[in-house]
């Protein structure tokens, strides 16, 4: 039984359709990522998930719960780290853990033993007394990793979990996730705009304007724009063309060296250099294969890009805005 | 709804109050700024202005026969709904924030009737309310009312249900607002207002004339001139001139009670439902 099972999900609000009759299942213990530029209804499918909003039309089960029927049970079953942060301010780190604990009923003998090893892994045993006024973006995001994960979810709902982050912290963000996720069996729902951070998943739904437009893994997905670039640059470009297309292949020159696309690049190599070097004067001096990446998957699929420039005006808005709530 | 609803209900709603009260004690800049403000209030207003009135009731016809209070008698009951007010209003005003910064989220994933939540605020509403008027009271005895334990827990428990009251009201308000400013707009239209008049239970008398008999007539709408009223019954007794009160304590808290539940049981019923 698919752990998250979507069907036919849609949210209006008034005449605009946010998420669109959307439909899929995340098995236990994958990853699975919503990608999409901002305003594709990402965050309106978390939230109708999360039980915060309710659907127009169509159906959602999380852990075997009816997001609309069993809110409690599906609330009990997740854990969730949002895109702005959850902390209170004024409290210490670990009066923040205290609160969750309460909220979610967690056994104070399972709540210490808990808290110590989430704290542990992501390195904040020291500074958990402090208050998180004095916490730096990357520590209080870690501190909220520790939040979702308290009360043994068996969902872990990511919402732009590492929007406005340095991608070192990022990095080890996806480490601590990936870790339980192994260890404990998590499920996890992610949502980003970032494409690097698609490719943790095991398996992204495309998402533009509230539809699902493609539902792969990663490779796949890259698979089905099409092969591999292969670079090569030769002692004499113009005869290891004339080798190259004589051998079958249907390379073109780019003025910098040739050029050809092929299914797997990495295979193609070897076969390429020895064609070469049987012929005369076409020694390679260099390879080199690019993959098809997330961006080029999502332009074919909407004929636009996912707009970064737009997304990091959003991140300094947000910080500015997070600034001013430390602050209160 | 069965014992255990009941139970989890109760558990969320201390939780939810636990974390206002705690929140406030590591606020000390919030503390101190409504200490300072209590002072001010004390000093400036109490016996600053009641240099200049002297008694109340002694001259004035209405209270002939009795001694008189002295104006920073009278004014202390009005100051101490004046900080209740405010510290209720804060801790309504604390919703809008948490929901603005994301914190209310928080709350509203996690496995608690909203129920809980509502109820959790009211009592970390009245709770703050009622510490920092209960630091106020501790200079009663310094200002000549004596020292009357059981008259102090009564105004405790007046200030109690007054902050309880105002505390509904502010999550009425607050249930359906996604802004800060929306709410603070509305905030505007209802607790300016109040504010205003219930400065204007710090004047003995509003003289005669048309706008005094306006302001008479629309501070009968004003659930702190009830809260008041009842606070200057209670602390000053006998010594308050009978034509300055309006009810007796006792339908005065009726009037409150009867308030509470006007606003509060929207309130919740507004704050359960879902987008």
């Amino acid at each position: 039984m698919p752990t998250i099972e979507v069907r036919d999900l849609t949210r209006r609000f008034g005449e605009a359709t946010a998420v669109d009759a959307v439909s899929f299942d995340v098995a236990p213990g994958e990853i699975f990522g919503f990608l999409g530029p901002n305003g594709a209804g990402k965050s309106t499918t978390i939230n109708m998930l999360c039980t915060l909003l309710k659907p127009t039309s169509g159906t959602g089960s999380i852990n075997g719960f009816d997001i609309a029927d069993q809110q409690d049970d599906v609330r009990r079953s997740i854990g969730l780290i949002f895109q702005d942060p959850t902390l209170d301010e004024r409290l210490t780190g670990w009066q923040n853990l205290q609160f969750h604990g309460l909220l979610y009923n967690v056994p104070q003998k399972v709540f210490e033993r808990r808290a110590t090893e989430l704290l542990d892994m992501v390195e904040l045993t020291e500074k958990v007394h402090r208050g998180v006024k004095t916490f730096s973006g990357g520590m209080k995001r870690r501190l909220e990793i520790v939040m979702g994960l308290l009360h043994h979810p068996k969902v872990l709902f990511l919402d732009e979990p590492t929007i406005g982050l340095d991608p070192q912290t990022r990095l080890r963000i996806w480490e601590y996730v990936t870790k339980v996720r192994d260890a404990e069996g998590l499920t996890v729902f992610l949502t980003t705009h970032y494409m690097d951070e698609a490719e943790v998943c095991d398996r992204i739904g495309i998402i533009d304007q509230g539809r699902i437009v493609a539902c792969d893994s990663p490779d796949a997905l890259k698979t089905g724009v099409g092969g591999d670039i292969v670079t090569l640059k030769t002692a004499d470009d113009a005869a290891a063309l004339a080798a190259l297309t004589s051998g079958g292949f249907n390379a073109k020159s780019t003025g910098a060296g040739l050029e050809l696309e092929t299914e797997r690049g990495d295979e193609a190599i070897p076969h390429l250099v020895r064609l070469l070097d049987a012929a005369d004067d076409c020694r390679v001096k260099s390879a080199s294969v690019q993959r098809p990446t997330l961006d080029d998957v999502f332009v074919r699929l909407t004929g636009r890009e996912i707009r970064e420039q737009e997304a990091s005006d959003l991140d300094a808005m947000r910080s500015m805005h997070a600034h001013h709530g430390g602050g209160r | 709804m069965t014992r255990d609803d009941l139970a989890r209900t109760l558990r969320g709603a201390y939780t939810v109050w636990y974390r206002d009260v705690l929140s406030l004690v590591r606020d000390k800049a919030r503390l101190g700024s409504s200490l300072f403000m209590s002072v001010i209030f004390l000093v400036g207003i109490g016996f600053g202005l009641g240099g200049v009135i002297g008694k109340v009731g002694a001259t004035s016809g209405v209270g002939a026969g009795t001694a008189g209070v002295p104006y920073v008698q009278f004014v202390f009951p009005a100051m101490l709904v004046m900080t209740a007010l405010f510290a209720a209003m804060q801790s309504t005003l604390s919703i809008v924030w948490d929901r603005e910064f994301g914190f209310m989220r928080k709350i509203l994933v996690a496995p608690i009737s909203r129920t809980s939540v509502a109820l959790g605020k009211v009592a970390g509403g009245v709770t703050v309310a009622t510490i920092q008027v209960a630091i106020m009271m501790l200079a009663m005895p310094l200002i000549g009312f004596g020292f009357h334990p059981l008259t102090y827990l009564w105004m405790l428990l007046l200030v109690i249900l007054f902050s309880a009251v105002m505390t509904a009201l502010g999550i009425l308000i607050a249930a359906r607002q996604k802004s800060t400013q929306a709410f603070q707009m509305i905030n505007m239209f209802v607790m300016m207002p109040i504010t205003l008049l219930t400065l204007g239970s710090f004047l003995p008398s509003f003289g005669k004339g048309v706008l005094a008999t306006v302001f008479k007539a629309v501070s009968q709408i004003n659930p702190a001139s009830y809260a008041v009223d009842a606070l200057r019954q209670i602390s000053l007794g006998s010594r308050l001139p009978l034509a300055m009160s309006i009810h007796s304590a006792i339908i005065d808290s009726l009037i409150l009670l009867v308030l509470f539940v006007v606003f509060a049981a929207p309130g919740v019923l507004l704050f359960n439902k879902q987008d």
